[in-house]
């Protein structure tokens, strides 16, 4: 039986504030000024990708109480960039990770719909979730939310986002300056949202935007986090890039959606995902291993060893053996900020384990973490790069990629010249885009005609 | 008179929809179908810049455009719906050089965390041209879109009595911790935080970076900012002011503040009034700017400004009234009239264009080579930040340690 080919979406993230971006090479540039925003934007438009990606954070990480000062520290503000970017873009899909804890549903769904209209329909919302009080203390209204509602308020938050973006009909603008009427109907953007989490009330006040609304991303892996992007979501940044693992998690989710009456084609699964390319498979196997080091430096290996110690390890050598003392598991921890933490739920087991690695391996500190730690997804030559990407993608391991390049504002460029015409010649990826809007590069519908289906 | 030459004046202008008329989207000029796009804004600014001005301001708010202050007016012969400012504002810089970019935004209702890096962003991307210009909002129907706070109605004639008057410097206050909150975000980067040292691994001098640990009556932040000092350091703060409640945010914030003084003596009062505030603050030697803020209908001919005023007045329903001075003439009356209010006091104006697609491109191609022919304008751009324009220096870093 013959399976028509899938099409691959491929969606370029930013490089982001962690030790996968490797500010140390001399071709790694700024982070912060615009020309790499651009630059990198061009980039994906240029291979015709559907998106560049921005990640988020509310709050410099801290570790030890003092800001962490090994990986790239800083970023601007997610919407200003992608209002800028839809300035030197014409196609490129523009997703930002938007909190739904440090944030009123009122002002960001005025944010997204004002970027919707301001790029012409290439707007994109990340919606995750957070609670530490840690972030908390940079907002009006510090810690509020305890961790068990994160998911209860990210629910609630696009809901009341989506009756925002709903409550303008899309041909409420008459503008008709011969009979002095401007707008349809004076109730437009009425809307009545009473909730746990929100209750308010009134008009919106920013018309319906070209996608209707935002396409919605959701990045959560917890239980909780695939149900909501199986209920709400139009894609999900997912970190299961492995082929098995791919594969798991998208029979997994995309299990779910008949419970939410959704179809299969209705969420995507985009998996991040990091690559290194050479002439050769050999070469790219021994540029990894390279860049690898780049990426955990003596002083990165100890202060990734602490996350699991949770303790001070500055004076071991980070060339030398593994701590002996075994890690505080008490309830403070030493790491503040970032989602890694949550990843060591064991720290006694994995101390152990590690330790068994490094004695069979003859591993010091450094090698443990650069071999224990997140290896490169695709590694090899073009050719087999874009056959791999292509295999996954076949295979229903996902629907597409979005690649975490480690050098800014560079790291695309390779992949764009080399890889992406490989995927065209295969038929699996497109020359030119087709339509003009985010939803069109996603193969999405547009909210107005599947409401109407869901009404029919 | 002196010899001295004029002093050369700052021109600004207020981008808000079609333009400040209610019925100016009636006219041939004015795009109301392209309201919300992009190119819209592009080409009034392009225009703007065209006209060598130093910056323009964009108009918000948090609920749909109302004839009244407390609530929506239900109209629907008029311009509803807009664009959020800082995103318009961001979404025009790079199609632009020159021209400095001020959005509106509202203390009230929105974390000054987050606008801090905004405006801070909005700079980066513009490279030295971004600024803010800060509002309060009393408004019930705009706090009931954020369910966080209840505010009792209240009309404009309510905000001056006593009541609305201790309601609008709470606000006030609030709005002056906001923007402190904002500036110290700003500095919480030194400039040379960023050193990427490879031989110790550190990417920052994390020496240099600060919390900015504010602690005030209504909200305390730790900071420091999540994005680097943007390049003017300190981007412009703006704020419009019509009483001694606001007077005193301008003179304990602000870099320029807007007046709207309906003639020359007003606003020789109105400048004193907010140089004695500056005083109190202890900003006696800063330098702040006091802008006039005039609405204008210009043609070649006063009949034929006063006849469009007239007759958008007439498509209105009622007559156009405003805050600020309603002016009708031609460029050289106006540039007579601005002069005057200059050698009362006030160092630019911000010009609100009664019809955007006819007033801006008046003022731009008419005016400033009116002003320009009298030598009180410039003739080129003659630097490179919005700061540079209005002959602010660039801070130094509160934060850093002065050896």
């Amino acid at each position: 039986m013959s399976k028509p080919l899938k099409q691959i979406h491929l969606a370029a993230h930013f490089p982001g504030v962690n030790n996968t971006t490797v500010w140390s090479d001399p071709r790694a540039g700024s982070h912060i000024e615009f020309s790499s925003f651009a630059y990198f934007a061009r980039t994906a438009e240029r291979a015709k990708f559907d998106f560049l990606f921005l990640a988020e954070g509310l709050r410099l990480r801290e570790q030890g109480g003092e800001i962490y000062d090994l990986d790239v520290v800083g970023r601007p503000d997610t919407f200003t960039v992608l209002a800028a970017l839809a300035a030197v873009t014409e196609h490129l899909g523009l997703t930002g990770t938007i909190n739904s804890t440090f944030n009123e549903p009122y002002e960001v769904a005025r944010q997204f719909a004002s970027l919707d209209h301001l790029s012409g329909g290439r707007s994109a919302w990340n919606v995750v979730t957070s609670w530490d009080a840690f972030t908390g203390e940079n907002f009006r209204r510090g810690g509020f939310l305890p961790q068990q509602e994160r998911y209860s308020r990210a629910k609630e938050f696009l809901a009341t986002a989506t009756e925002l973006f709903d409550s303008w009909g899309a041909d409420e603008i008459l503008a008709d300056q011969a009979t002095g009427v401007f707008l349809r109907d004076a109730k437009a953007g009425s809307f009545v949202h009473s909730g746990r989490h929100f209750d308010i009330h009134g008009q919106f006040d920013v018309p319906r935007s070209p996608q209707g609304r935002p396409v919605v991303f959701q990045a959560g892996d917890s239980e909780e986090g695939r149900e909501f992007a199986a209920s709400s979501a139009d894609a999900i940044f997912s970190r299961h890039a492995t082929l098995e693992g791919g594969k798991a998690f998208y029979t997994d989710v995309k299990r779910r959606l008949a419970t939410y009456g959704r179809r299969h084609d209705e969420l995507l699964i985009l998996p991040a995902a990091t690559f290194v390319l050479a002439d050769t498979d050999e070469e790219a196997g021994e540029l990894a291993k390279e860049v690898r080091r780049q990426q955990v430096s003596g002083a990165t290996a100890i202060k990734h060893l602490e996350f699991v110690w949770n303790r001070d390890l500055s004076s071991y050598d980070p060339e030398g053996p593994l701590p002996d003392i075994d890690p505080d598991v008490g309830t403070d921890h030493i790491s503040q900020g970032r989602a890694q933490v949550r990843m060591y739920r064991d720290p006694l087991a994995t101390a152990r384990e590690w330790r068994e690695l490094a004695t069979a391996h003859h591993w010091s500190i450094r090698d443990l973490v650069i071999n224990t730690g997140n290896r490169q997804t695709f590694v090899g030559s073009p050719a087999t790069v874009a056959r791999t990407i292509n295999d996954h993608v076949q295979a229903d391991a996902s629907d597409g990629y979005i690649l975490v390049p480690h050098l800014t504002p560079t790291g695309l460029d390779a992949f764009a010249d080399k890889v992406v015409p490989l995927l065209q010649e295969q038929g699996v990826f497109r020359t030119e885009y087709a339509g003009t809007t985010l939803r069109d590069h996603l193969g999405l519908a547009h909210p107005d005609s599947v409401d109407d289906r869901v009404a029919s | 008179m002196s010899s001295t030459p004029p002093a050369q004046l700052h021109l600004a202008v207020a981008l808000d929809g079609t333009g400040w008329h209610p019925a100016s989207w009636r006219e041939q000029a004015a795009r109301p179908r392209d309201l919300f796009t992009a190119g819209y804004w592009a080409d009034l600014v392009a225009e703007a810049e065209r006209g060598l001005l130093d910056f323009v301001t964009f108009e918000d708010g948090l609920a749909l455009q109302s004839s009244r202050y407390g609530e929506p007016d239900g109209r629907t012969d008029q311009v509803r719906g807009r664009l959020d400012a800082v995103l318009t504002a961001s979404r025009v810089a790079p199609l632009t050089r020159h021209i400095g970019l001020v959005p509106t935004v509202t203390a009230t209702h929105t974390e000054p965390f987050h606008i801090s890096k905004a405006i801070a962003t909005l700079d980066y991307v513009s490279t030295g041209r971004a600024g803010l210009r800060v509002q309060v909002s009393a408004r019930p129907h705009e706090a009931a879109h954020f369910g966080r706070r209840a505010f009792p109605p209240i009309t404009t004639a309510e905000l001056q009595d006593p009541a609305g008057q201790e309601r609008l410097t709470e606000l006030f206050d609030e709005a002056a911790d906001y923007i402190e909150v904002v500036r110290r975000l700003w500095d919480s980067w030194e400039d040379d935080a960023e050193i990427r040292d490879v031989a110790t691994g550190r990417f920052i001098d994390r020496d240099k970076l600060h919390h900015i640990d504010f602690e005030g009556k209504h909200f305390s932040v730790k900071g420091p900012s999540i994005t680097p000092r943007p390049p003017q350091g300190q981007p412009l703060v703006t704020a419009l002011a019509h009483q001694a409640v606001p007077y005193r945010l301008v003179a304990r914030q602000a870099d320029v503040g807007y007046v709207t003084p309906h003639d020359a003596d007003q606003a020789r009062a109105l400048v004193a009034e907010i140089r004695t505030a500056q005083e109190s603050a202890g900003r006696a030697d800063d330098p702040l700017h006091v802008f006039g803020d005039v609405v204008v209908f210009l043609d070649d001919e006063r009949t034929a400004a006063e006849d469009r005023r007239a007759r958008l007045d007439a498509l209105a329903g009622e007559p156009y009234t405003s805050d600020a001075r309603i002016f009708a003439g031609t460029p050289a009356q106006l540039a007579d009239l601005l002069q005057e209010f200059a050698e009362a006091g006030l160092s630019g104006f911000r010009l609100r264009p009664a019809v955007a697609g006819h007033d801006l491109p008046g003022i731009t191609r008419a005016l400033v080579p009116e002003l320009q022919r009298r030598g009180v304008f410039r003739t080129a751009y003659e630097a490179g930040t919005l700061r540079g324009l209005l002959g602010l220096a660039r801070p130094a870093n509160r934060y850093a340690a002065t050896a």
